[in-house]
């Protein structure tokens, strides 16, 4: 008889447990860390035309290919180089170059021009607080006309100071975004 | 009781008699019978205590007692092979009483039979791994101490992380039965380690296949089956501590449990380990961030007799385990640098600290049981559990989150049963069960896409089993079985990507809401599936027997294979579930020869296993990402076949001398594309050279060599990236094993006694020639060498 009771009460402990399951519907998922969008702003100095490179993936990992739009620099020039990352799947957008700058010490930016193209870079802006390079502005020497992709990686957590190789810097890469560039020569002086 | 025995007690009831059974008539007299069958026992002995009287039972089991005093009699009823039992009875008239004892026949038939002692079937290929075994493995892993079984090899991730793996399957197609309770504890991914403490464990069976069905139908690789150390019901308090120490990755780990128990039945008894170790070392570097630091306890208590009992278990295992901090990714193309390199790409000195990635997880396990045994029918019982597991895994993550798990799930799972197994009759064993269940996975918000989704999942299952001994050696076993289960998920899809699987067009019933940028979704899946095995072991003579198993089962897909969505750093790979996953069902027929003297054991154990929509993970697609490209896996099925052949051979060279072997070799073949099949083990070769001599405390040497051979059949999932500067596609190497390789290992050891406490000292040196090399069945091969040479020194102390 014991044991029946103590069966009982089984039964019905799991009945409770059971019951609690709840039917509401999950909470969407907030991706705080994604980087949908970056948006590389070239300002050529001493005047022209200001170039924006984009890379969009609004989807994410695994959806839709990500979306590139490259530019046309003017040949002989000197570009100062902007580079934006937001999440554009929070509204308002969330603005994630913020959280690098604050996290300069654990990222850096490279840039690599693909053997083609005739551009060299170099770093400017302020370096995190042991003096290396953080790289969210540069500048873009452009030679004379070619055609060629325009790599910018984003590495966390490299080794620091490096050569300026990504083959040196090891650490894992949080962005590489290779933007199809024109270098051309045709440019009306004015 | 020889004569001389006999002999006294005749002098005493002679002598006896006259002098107090002058005025005294009454009658005392019954029958003694089997508990189980009701058959008469022969030649029982009753003892009248108090008043120092015998007679013994005749052919019919009757007994008769005359001439006693009114009074009160205190009466024990014994027979070799039962449990002694006493009975009160007051006597005021002649009294008849029929006694039940319990015939102990299947204890009788493990004593006589030793390597059967423990084992839960008598036709499967079954092998069990004892206490002293385990006992070494006490500062290792469950799946570490299983590859003692020929044929049971392990999937990896580092060195702390192992699952194993039975005849070439793994995970969710292995079924692990803690104290009976079946765990669960989300054992889908392969970085997923069964939440077991091996200290708690008494001693553990491999059964190769699904023929065990009580346990389960889906196991399509094998059940391991942990039972608990035996309570002995002597009024007895003992216990056992076990202390390890290891120079690589200084670990330390100490085990300790105590049990009491009463002869009336009563019985208590815990058990608690603990196990730290810092950044464990390959031959020529660290292993940085492969720490772990582990702790768990159980305790168990109850009242156990013969014909009832119950019991209540509870179980707590906690484990947080550094993953090798180099196997962390960005990209593919960090992948290509990190398989190209020749060291890990990120080396620190020794720590003891554990950084992300790592993994924190939680198991809980609470089981009560009651049982009753009827009279001339078997034994009743009754069981409830409930599991609760929790599995946190952090991400290194921008932003400070690093402190926040990037997966948060809790699996919890209840789970009731009844069986009732008809045992009245030893040579005709019946059993029939039922048993329900429910479990509910829940992801905690994370601030990334959930891995795995929220779900209710039902099920239920009955079986029967029946084993028939026909004549002395002929065995004979057969069960069906049948579960049902119900899924009942609740998802989120990126619309793109419900598209471009095809939702869209199969599935667009199941959205239940938009949210603009993704589809919420209700998946609802029933499957029904029917499993069953036959079995046949036969005893040609004391020296050859042989062994025939046919196993079907059904196996429903599991929640990753359905749903699972994310990306694994480890790998660079995006993995992807499919809803449109069937069960798979596998025929398995083996067969077993066993060859047994005093000098020379073999065990040839050979298996065939056919599987009908086989679920396993492919390479579709190479996704573009900002972060780069991605190679997308993802669910699929064909159908596959696994064959292969263990040995297991021991050769007495003389009193001091034995010669060892184990051997395995399989072959898993993908039938529809006629190609292999991805991570089958290769094959390997296990020699064994003892000497021990007992008149030397115990002493003994032992010098193993261990030969895995390269597995030259695998997939081709190699693919290819585009480097940026040159333009230049580039072929990433994932799919080459690693070389064949050897190792040696070495291990030696004493007992002796203290008063009353036996120590036991165990001393080992793990990899002596301290090779580098990597191993296939390892994620973590692409990145650094397995591990190297390792003292360790055992301390073990039974009180």
């Amino acid at each position: 008889m014991k044991s029946i009771k103590l069966l009982a009460l089984l039964f019905i402990s799991t009945l409770v447990f059971t019951g609690c399951s709840d039917d509401e519907n999950p909470v969407e998922e907030n991706e705080e860390e994604v980087i949908t969008t970056m948006t590389v702003t070239l300002v050529p100095q001493g005047g022209g035309t200001t170039v924006t490179l984009v890379s969009r993936d609004l989807d994410g990992e695994g959806g839709e290919d990500s979306d590139i739009t490259g530019g046309t620099l003017v040949a002989n020039k000197v570009y100062d180089a902007t580079i934006k990352l937001e999440n554009e799947t929070e509204t308002p957008a969330e603005n994630i170059t913020d959280e690098v700058a604050e996290e300069d010490e654990e990222h850096q930016f490279f840039y690599q021009a693909a053997t083609a193209l005739n551009a060299t870079f170099a770093y400017t802006g302020a370096n995190d607080e042991n003096g290396n390079p953080v790289g969210i502005t540069f500048t873009v020497t452009t030679g004379d006309a070619s055609t060629g992709n325009m790599t910018i990686t984003l590495r966390h957590e490299p080794k620091k100071p490096n050569d300026g190789t990504l083959a040196d810097a090891g650490g894992e890469t949080d962005i590489s975004v290779p933007f199809p560039i024109t270098i051309s020569a045709a440019t009306i002086a004015k | 009781m020889n004569f001389k025995h006999k002999a006294l007690v005749i002098l005493l009831v002679l002598l006896v008699n006259p002098i107090i059974g002058q005025n005294c008539t009454y009658t005392f007299s019954g029958l003694v019978e089997d508990f189980h069958d009701k058959s008469p026992i022969v030649d029982a002995t009753i003892y009248i205590k108090n008043l120092n009287k015998y007679t013994t039972t005749n052919l019919d089991g009757k007994f008769s007692i005359t001439n006693l005093c009114q009074g009160k009699l205190v009466i024990e009823v014994s027979h070799v092979a039962c449990d002694t039992q006493t009975i009160e009875v007051n006597l005021d008239k002649d009294v008849y009483q029929i006694i039940d004892l319990e015939h102990h026949i299947e204890e009788l038939k493990e004593v006589q039979i030793q390597s059967l002692t423990g084992v839960k079937t008598k036709t499967s290929q079954e092998t069990l791994i004892k206490t002293k075994t385990l006992d070494r493995y006490s500062d290792v892993n469950l799946g570490d101490a299983l590859k003692e079984v020929s044929g049971v090899s392990s999937i990896n991730t580092g060195n702390s992380i192992v699952k194993p793996i039975i005849n070439g399957l793994h995970s969710s197609r292995i079924l692990i039965s803690v104290n009976n309770v079946r765990l669960q504890d989300q054992d889908w991914g392969v970085e997923h380690a069964p939440n077991v403490d091996i200290n708690s464990a008494g001693s553990i069976s491999v059964i190769k296949g699904a023929s065990a069905l009580e346990y389960g139908g889906d196991a399509i690789g094998g059940v391991v089956i942990i039972n608990p150390p035996k309570v002995i019901l002597k009024d007895s308090l003992y216990g056992k501590t076990i202390i390890s120490q290891q120079t690589n990755g200084r670990l330390s780990s100490i085990s300790t449990s105590a049990s009491k128990g009463y002869k009336k039945g009563w019985f208590v008894n815990g058990q608690a380990s603990f196990k730290r170790a810092g950044d464990f070392e390959a031959p020529n570097y660290n292993l940085t961030n492969t720490g772990i630091k582990s702790y768990g306890f159980t305790i168990n208590g109850g009242f156990k007799q013969f014909d009832k009992g119950f019991d209540i278990y509870y179980s707590n295992l906690s484990n947080e385990i550094g993953i090798l901090r180099a196997s962390h990714l960005g990209n593919t193309e960090d992948l290509d640098r990190a398989i190209e390199s020749d060291v890990p790409l990120i080396i620190n000195d020794f720590s003891y600290d554990i950084n992300n990635p790592k993994q924190d997880i939680t198991h809980h396990l609470i089981r009560t049981k009651v049982y009753k045994r009827l009279k001339g029918l078997g034994k009743l019982s009754f069981q409830y559990d409930y599991q609760h597991n929790q599995r946190l895994e952090f991400d290194i993550r921008r932003g400070g989150r690093s402190d926040k798990a990037a997966t948060d799930l809790t699996l919890q799972t209840h789970t009731l049963k009844a069986d009732m197994k008809f045992d009245a009759n030893p040579n005709r064993i019946f059993k029939i069960g039922i048993s329900g269940g429910y479990q509910n996975n829940f992801p905690e918000l994370t601030g990334v896409r959930r891995l795995i989704p929220d779900y209710d999942m039902y099920n239920m299952g009955v079986y029967t089993i029946s084993e028939l001994i026909f004549f002395n050696g002929l065995i004979f076993s057969a069960g069906i079985r049948y579960d049902f289960n119900h899924i009942n998920a609740k998802k989120f899809y990126i619309k793109t990507r419900w598209n471009s699987l095809n939702y869209d067009q199969d599935f667009s019933n199941i959205i239940i809401e938009d949210t603009g940028r993704q589809f919420l979704t209700n998946p609802v899946f029933n499957y029904n599936n029917i499993s069953s095995s036959l079995g046949l072991s036969y005893k040609l003579n004391p020296e050859h027997s042989i062994l025939f198993n046919y196993g079907l089962s059904n196996r429903a897909p599991n929640p990753s294979e359905l749903f699972s969505d994310g990306l694994h750093h480890s790998a660079s790979r995006l993995e992807f579930g499919n809803l449109r996953i069937q069960p798979e069902q596998s025929h398995r027929i083996s067969t077993t020869y066993k060859y047994t003297n005093d000098k020379f054991n073999i065990a040839i154990e050979g298996f065939y296993n056919l599987i009908n929509d086989f679920i396993y993970i492919e390479p579709t697609d190479v996704a573009t990402t900002l972060r780069g490209s991605f190679v997308e896996w993802e669910y699929n099925q064909t159908n596959a076949n696994l064959f292969g052949v263990d040995i297991d051979a021991t050769y007495k060279i003389n009193n001091n001398v034995t010669f060892s072997n184990k051997t395995s070799l399989l072959k898993g073949r993908d039938l529809s594309e006629g190609d292999a099949l991805i991570n089958m083990p290769p094959f390997y070769t296990i020699n064994k050279l003892q000497f021990q001599k007992e008149t030397w405390n115990n002493f003994y040497v032992t010098l193993e060599s261990e030969y895995n051979a390269a597995q030259n059949e695998f997939p081709d999932d190699d693919f290819f990236i585009t480097i940026p500067t040159t333009g230049e596609n580039k072929k990433v190497r994932i799919s080459q094993p690693p070389n064949a390789y050897h190792l040696l290992n070495l291990s030696t050891g004493f007992d002796f006694n203290m008063s009353q406490t036996k120590i036991d000292v165990n001393f080992s040196v793990d990899n002596v020639l301290n090779t580098s090399y990597r191993n296939y069945l390892n994620r973590q091969r692409f990145f650094a060498d397995e591990l190297g040479r390792n003292f360790r020194i055992q301390l073990k102390i039974n009180y």
